[in-house]
């Protein structure tokens, strides 16, 4: 009995601190969402008040509509984050599957060598970067953003998916050998359906700071065709004045995207998780 | 079906040698088993035959074929696996299957295999599902069911009982011994399991550190082994392991076996106190403690009501006593 007492006691705190944690992470996204929907005035007064008839106005996606090529933006954001993710997945997880499957003399450095990008922050080599791109030909392309990105994301792909890829079940894919699988099949459709969840998880950590980050596609491609909608939004932050409501209105239009990709992988998480407890 | 030749095989990972220098012929159709300590090889050793791990010297031949460069696809054998390793994602139907469409047969001759398996173990009612909705048994049923549709050469069986209780485990290894006697294959089996090996097996291999220690039927390794290592691993309980000079024997030690020791409260050779009993219904297992053999097994039929700490009496039947030299090996 106290015993259960004591159980539903400490789920209790569990659930207060999370909660609390989920309030205090998700305050700053409520504010920007609620304000973008009111009147420059109203934001100022009272920006924890919600929107409501009084201070009601649309200026901020107005003016977000029709100013700068907005859509163009979002799509450029959409391109850059979905062929990164998509290239630092396949590539993460092949070097993964290579580093955890085969021994080969210097399997253990390449593994260190490929996770050393952990530590070093790409931004770095911002300036051999751009005399690349600048001499590849590539600025002001999505391409150079795709390249650095995939190159960003990949340590961290591989040092998760490798661990992963170790646990997998050597005899399933001995018996896929036997059964005369290629190492491409026994690839795709033995071991990557097993580490679905960690391939969702490297997902989120991968997508995020590609979604959000003003740093590169301001240095690599600052041009009206490649803006990113970070990049886009920032036109409305100006030195002097800053439009308030446009701002927000971007923010809170750039918070979507995100949202529904991060719903599609953290599905995948949990669908990961509970269908290897069946097991 | 074939017989498989392994001459002069070795394995190393790095600098360990693992397996060093194995010469062995398994005749056509015959049961082989592999035994020996956790570590000592056995897996290596079939995953070698397999193709799974390459050989670092010394030729694999099947059926007058050397395939020791072969790719495990290539070499016409079956492997079922101590964790199944069933393709989670397909039906039982398409995991028994997939060999043999990899191999591009005919779908006709296909059909006809799976069907043939899934009668032979009984799986016909699970055929559409999906190895999560199986039972464990039933699972390795399918592993089985897989290797035989592909009517390989050679199956390869790598501890396929041990992830199954005890019943089961009963069931199936007759199941397995049925399949060998049906199909007339020939058949290469690791286990650690005494009973599996002495039931099963036609010629048990036991293996040591890499190497191996004997080669024989179970009942020529049972009355016959080369030393006290092959004495002491095959038969349970273990051989006794006695001073040859405490009992006027030959050489150094002398080795009994549990059912070859009489016991008695009135007069014996060694006198000794009971240290534990253990009743199993049909046997009775004795531990005595004696000077200076130390803990000697005694196995007596039917039920005995000895107690613990009373003095008894062990007489060794001489004429089924084992003599070894100090290096462990059989004086004849
Ligand atoms: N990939 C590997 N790299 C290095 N050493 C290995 C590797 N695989 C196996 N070994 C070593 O080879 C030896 C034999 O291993 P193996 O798996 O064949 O033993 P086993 O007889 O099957 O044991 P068990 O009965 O516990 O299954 C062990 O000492 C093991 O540490
Ligand atoms: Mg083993």
């Amino acid at each position: 009995m106290a015993k259960t007492r004591s159980h539903a006691g400490r789920s209790i705190a569990a659930h207060a601190i999370l909660i609390t944690y989920t309030l205090i992470a998700l305050f700053p996204v409520f504010v920007i969402v609620i304000n973008s929907f009111k009147s420059r005035r109203a934001i100022f007064a009272e920006p924890l008040m919600p929107p409501l008839p009084g201070n009601w106005d649309l200026v901020g996606y107005q003016t977000v509509l029709k100013q700068g090529d907005f859509f163009l933006y979002f799509q450029n954001s959409m391109i850059v984050t979905v062929a990164s993710l998509f290239f630092v997945l396949l590539f993460g997880a092949m070097a993964a599957f290579a580093l955890s499957e085969y021994r080969f003399r210097g399997n253990l450095l390449m593994g260190l060598y490929l996770a050393l990008g952990i530590m070093i922050p790409i931004r770095l080599g911002t300036v051999a970067i751009l005399e690349m791109m600048v001499s590849a030909g590539l600025v002001n392309t999505l391409t150079a953003l795709i390249l650095v990105y995939t190159a960003q994301g990949l340590p961290l792909a591989v040092f998760i998916l490798s661990e992963f890829m170790r646990s997998v079940s050597d005899d399933l894919k001995n018996a896929g050998r036997i059964d005369g699988l290629s190492e491409y099949r026994i690839f795709f459709t033995l071991v990557l359906p097993l580490v679905r969840p960690a391939m969702a998880t490297v997902a989120v950590f991968t997508m995020i700071p590609i979604w959000n980050d003003l740093w590169f596609p301001l240095i690599l491609a600052p041009s009206e065709g490649t803006k990113t909608i970070t990049l886009g939004s920032q036109v409305f932050i100006g030195q002097f004045v800053t439009n308030w409501n446009a701002v927000l209105a971007a923010l809170s239009l750039a918070i979507v995207p995100v949202l529904v990709l991060y719903l599609i992988f953290s599905r995948q998480l949990i669908r990961g998780i509970t269908a290897g407890a069946v097991k | 079906m074939g017989a498989l030749t392994l001459s002069k095989v070795t394995k190393s990972f790095g600098k360990t040698e693992v397996i060093k220098g194995v010469d062995l012929h398994v005749g056509e159709g015959e049961f082989c088993v592999f035994v020996g300590p956790s570590g000592c090889g056995k897996s290596t050793l079939l995953r070698m035959i397999a193709g799974l791990e390459d050989v670092t010297s010394g030729t694999v031949t099947l059926d007058s074929r050397e395939i020791t460069d072969e790719a495990p696809a290539k070499r016409e054998i079956a492997m079922v696996f101590q964790t199944y390793a069933l393709y989670p994602h397909l039906t039982v139907r398409d995991n028994m299957s997939l060999a043999l469409k990899q191999a591009g047969e005919p779908k006709a001759k296909i059909d006809q295999a799976t069907a043939r398996a899934a009668a032979m173990l009984a799986l016909e009612p699970y055929l559409d599902r999906r190895p999560a909705e199986l039972s464990g048994g039933q699972r390795q049923r399918v592993a089985i069911g897989r290797a035989i549709v592909r009517t390989p050469k050679l199956f390869l069986f790598d501890e396929p009982l041990s992830n199954l209780d005890a019943a089961l485990r009963v069931q199936t290894r007759i199941e397995i011994a049925r399949l060998h006697r049906e199909l007339g294959a020939t058949m290469v089996y690791v286990t650690h399991d005494q009973v599996e090996a002495m039931t099963l097996a036609d010629k048990i291999v036991v293996l040591r550190a890499g190497i191996v220690e004997q080669v024989g039927s179970p009942m020529e390794l049972y009355n016959n082994p080369a030393n006290t290592f092959v004495a002491g691993f095959i038969g349970s309980p273990q051989m006794n392991f006695l001073k040859s000079a405490a009992l006027g024997q030959r050489g150094e030690t002398t080795g009994i076996r549990p059912e070859h020791l009489t016991l008695s409260r009135e007069a014996g050779t060694i006198p000794g106190t009971v240290s534990h009993v253990e009743k199993l219904g049909g046997e009775t297992l004795v531990y005595v403690r004696t000077e200076p053999h130390g803990l000697l097994t005694v196995r007596l039929f039917g039920e005995h009501n000895y107690t613990v700490d009373e003095p008894v009496h062990l007489t060794a039947d001489a004429t089924r006593a084992f003599h070894f030299d100090a290096a462990g090996q059989r004086l004849r």
